[in-house]
């Protein structure tokens, strides 16, 4: 079965005009005018894996334009009980669910549930592969403060293996003729991922990532994630964390972003975080409007 | 019984194209089956007498009976996935009439009762199966199955399939009880230290798609190291179970080149498919080892064509459904392949590549019952076991999934368009599936 219309899996295949769309859309969303784009309609969010920002981003966005929300979470329901992914889809299906989001700890999972239960499927991360609502209220976020994607250069840094908003930033940027530079160590930031999309390169060298860029995305060390890879926080730490003098480096007028949780300390300096370029609080504001957007087209209200 | 006494249970294969590489025949011939062994092989018409039954082999080829060397047929213990009567009959309708079945079932077939259990007529095997027993005790890799015992009980090879014989003594150990008593030690090569979590091939594929990945090395650095044991283990006997990267390939000539015994085969989906097929988390992709990258997968159709692949194998491995609809990475590794290895060899390997017919014939017959000393299987020189694939090359058809004899469809072959289908397969003389 193909996912059904208004399906939001992955950034990849979304085509540029699309994104544009969605984005144009969001503009015109606000949580504090609330619409009723999605009066009635019911917002079952799966969340098989912890997540702050993302549940009550969504959570915030559906109510907002009217919906009922559900929330589940594996522990606590059926899951715990060794409920199978598609039972579990099959019945909030049953309940009457209008728009699924799903949160999944494998990749692939949101395909699996789009493939088999007829409502709109919304990924809301699975495992190391996408986040796409994330990649969109930063590009969101990007187009408020920079005047187009195209030209625009963007360093990436960190744990890029191990991250869904990372393959989906590249996607998005990618599309849009940005240049992006992915920034890590070897474990982290592999060669390999130069080949996810056009415009992106991979250097070891934080200098060499931030010299002459427009946007800095940090991301997370997903300490949780690593199996058995052995990485020496305090090295990391040395060579790749965002300080005061290594944010010089880049355009002055650069901003940072992170997806978070971020770990003071660690990929970030308290200085960098509740600094001026910091729009890491802004990018949570934007994924309210932006999530508006992408739960309006799911039932073909984005209009 | 009605027929008359010289030509008890008869049968003439008649007008047939005969390809019979172990005996160097290549043209057309007629073969007459008489009492489970093959009686005569005579040029057109030469054959005098009747026989009880006759097959009409015009425009067909005529060869040994196919041997599969890696089939799961998951009996005892995992009947709904398959069991010996349907993954028999599956392999029947693929143009196999020796099936080698795997040691990787509930409980481990590592004793001689199961390996008796599995060759009792009740099982209702539609073809020969062979059994191939568990190396170690469970298949833990700690300690050493009875080889002995198991091969008197008519077991053909000793493997811990589905994982491998990780530790360098315990494989040092079976390579050496193997030499000695001329059993081969069947490797599944893969260094799970390096591959925990991974779901497919390490590559950019993997990477794009968020799942963790197989790196070639974990493959290859078990085949250099089991063929480095080999080489200094007196008759030393190891088989390379399918083997996917170009990297093990290596290892594999470099053993052969030094006159060690070992071999290995190839499956039909790592000569068919690479890593970059898989699409949408689609599970039917979803097998160990995995699909390949392109480079290696160049690589394969090299040493199927030079002589360094010794075998195809189907490694068919039937999951229910409910094994594999679920994240890819949760999913069950392994995807049916008996019934489909023969359309895959003549379009990928004939049609494509230009090999000939009798070299694919090889890799299906007397190729693999080299590996394994099947006696009297793989050729129909005169007194062979009376088992015969006819099949024709140049037929074209469409595999359907839905209509497989397995209990399982889980193939990412579903709705593929092939040339080269099995018309009739003859087990002992008797017809067992016509086409």
């Amino acid at each position: 079965m193909n996912p059904a219309r208004g399906s939001l899996l992955g950034i990849e295949h979304l085509e540029a005009a699309e994104i544009m769309r969605i984005l144009k859309f969001a503009r015109r969303m606000n949580p504090d005018k609330p619409r009723t784009l999605l009066k009635g309609k019911r917002v079952l969010l799966l969340f098989y894996e912890a997540s702050t920002r993302t549940r009550s981003s969504f959570e915030i966005a559906a109510k907002s334009l009217g919906a009922h929300t559900v929330l589940i979470q594996a522990t606590g329901s059926s899951v715990e009980k060794g409920e199978s992914l598609l039972d579990t889809g099959y019945t909030v299906r049953a309940v009457g669910a209008d728009i699924i989001v799903i949160r999944h700890p494998n990749a692939g999972a949101p395909y699996v549930m789009a493939q088999h239960v007829d409502v709109p499927v919304i990924n809301a991360g699975d495992g190391l592969h996408e986040h796409p609502s994330q990649a969109l209220l930063d590009a969101y976020t990007i187009l408020r403060n920079k005047k187009s994607f195209k030209g625009l250069q963007v360093a990436i840094v960190g744990d890029i293996f191990h991250s869904r908003v990372a393959r989906s930033a590249c996607h998005l940027l990618s599309k849009f003729g940005a240049k992006i530079i992915l920034c890590g160590p070897a474990e982290l930031a592999p060669e390999i991922a130069a080949t996810l999309a056009s415009g992106v390169r991979v250097t070891r060298h934080i200098e060499d990532a931030l010299r002459g860029t427009d946007v800095i995305m940090l991301l997370r060390v997903q300490t949780e994630r690593l199996a058995g890879l052995k990485i020496d926080l305090a090295e990391y730490i040395a060579r790749y964390q965002m300080n005061p003098a290594r944010l010089k480096m880049a355009k002055k007028d650069a901003i940072v972003m992170h997806p978070g949780p971020i770990i003071r300390g660690l990929e970030l300096t308290s200085e960098v975080a509740d600094g001026a370029q910091a729009r890491i609080l802004e990018e949570v504001r934007n994924g309210v409007p932006t999530r508006m957007a992408i739960l309006a087209r799911a039932i073909g209200r984005m209009r | 019984m009605t027929s008359s006494k010289n030509n008890h249970g008869s049968l003439l294969i008649k007008g047939g194209h005969l390809i019979d590489p172990a005996a160097r025949i290549d043209g057309p011939m007629d073969v007459l089956l008489t009492s489970g062994r093959v009686a005569e092989i005579a040029p057109s018409n030469k054959i005098k007498g009747a026989a009880d039954e006759r097959l009409d082999a015009r425009g067909l080829v005529v060869a040994p009976g196919f041997i599969d060397l890696h089939v799961h047929l998951r009996e005892p213990g995992q009947a709904h996935k398959e069991t010996i009567a349907t993954g028999t009959a599956a392999a029947a309708a693929g143009g196999f009439t020796s099936v080698c079945t795997m040691p990787n079932t509930v409980p481990v077939v590592d004793s001689v009762e199961w390996i008796e259990w599995l060759r009792q007529p009740e099982r209702g095997a539609v073809v020969n199966v062979f059994a191939i027993a568990a190396a170690t005790r469970g298949s833990k890799g700690v300690m050493l199955s009875d080889f002995r015992a198991l091969q008197t009980a008519g077991a053909i090879a000793v493997t811990d399939d589905g994982k491998p014989i990780l530790d360098d003594n315990i494989m040092r150990e079976a390579l050496v009880l193997g030499g000695e008593l001329n059993f081969p030690v069947v490797q599944h090569a893969e260094d799970t230290r390096l591959t925990e979590n991974c779901s497919m091939h390490a590559g950019a594929r993997s990477f794009r798609l968020g799942l963790r990945g197989m790196t070639a090395a974990a493959e290859a650095s078990i085949v250099g190291r089991d063929v480095q044991l080999a080489m200094h283990i007196p008759n030393a006997r190891l088989h390379v179970a399918h083997l996917s990267t170009a990297d093990a390939l290596k290892s594999v000539r470099r053993g052969k080149r030094a006159k060690v015994r070992v071999t290995c085969e190839v499956t039909p989906h790592h000569f068919a498919l690479t890593d970059e097929d898989m699409r949408d988390y689609d599970s039917n992709y979803k097998m160990n080892p995995p699909l390949r990258s392109p480079s290696d997968r160049e690589a394969i159709l090299v040493a199927i064509a030079d002589g360094t692949v010794d075998a195809i194998a189907t490694d068919h491995a039937p999951h229910a459904a409910h094994e594999k609809e679920m994240e890819f990475e949760r999913a069950a590794f392994g995807i049916t392949g008996l019934e489909t290895a023969l359309g895959l060899a003549v379009t990928r390997l004939h049609r494509e590549k230009r090999i000939p017919l009798s070299r694919i014939v090889e890799l299906f017959t007397a190729g693999p019952a080299r590996c394994f000393d099947l006696r009297g299987r793989g050729s129909l020189a005169r007194g062979s076991v009376a088992d015969v694939t006819v099949f024709d090359p140049k037929k074209k058809w469409t595999f359907e999934a839905a209509k497989s004899r397995s209990k399982s469809k889980n193939t990412p072959f579903d709705s593929w368009q092939m040339t080269g289908k099995v018309v009739a397969t003859v087990v002992g003389g008797r017809i067992v599936y016509a086409g």
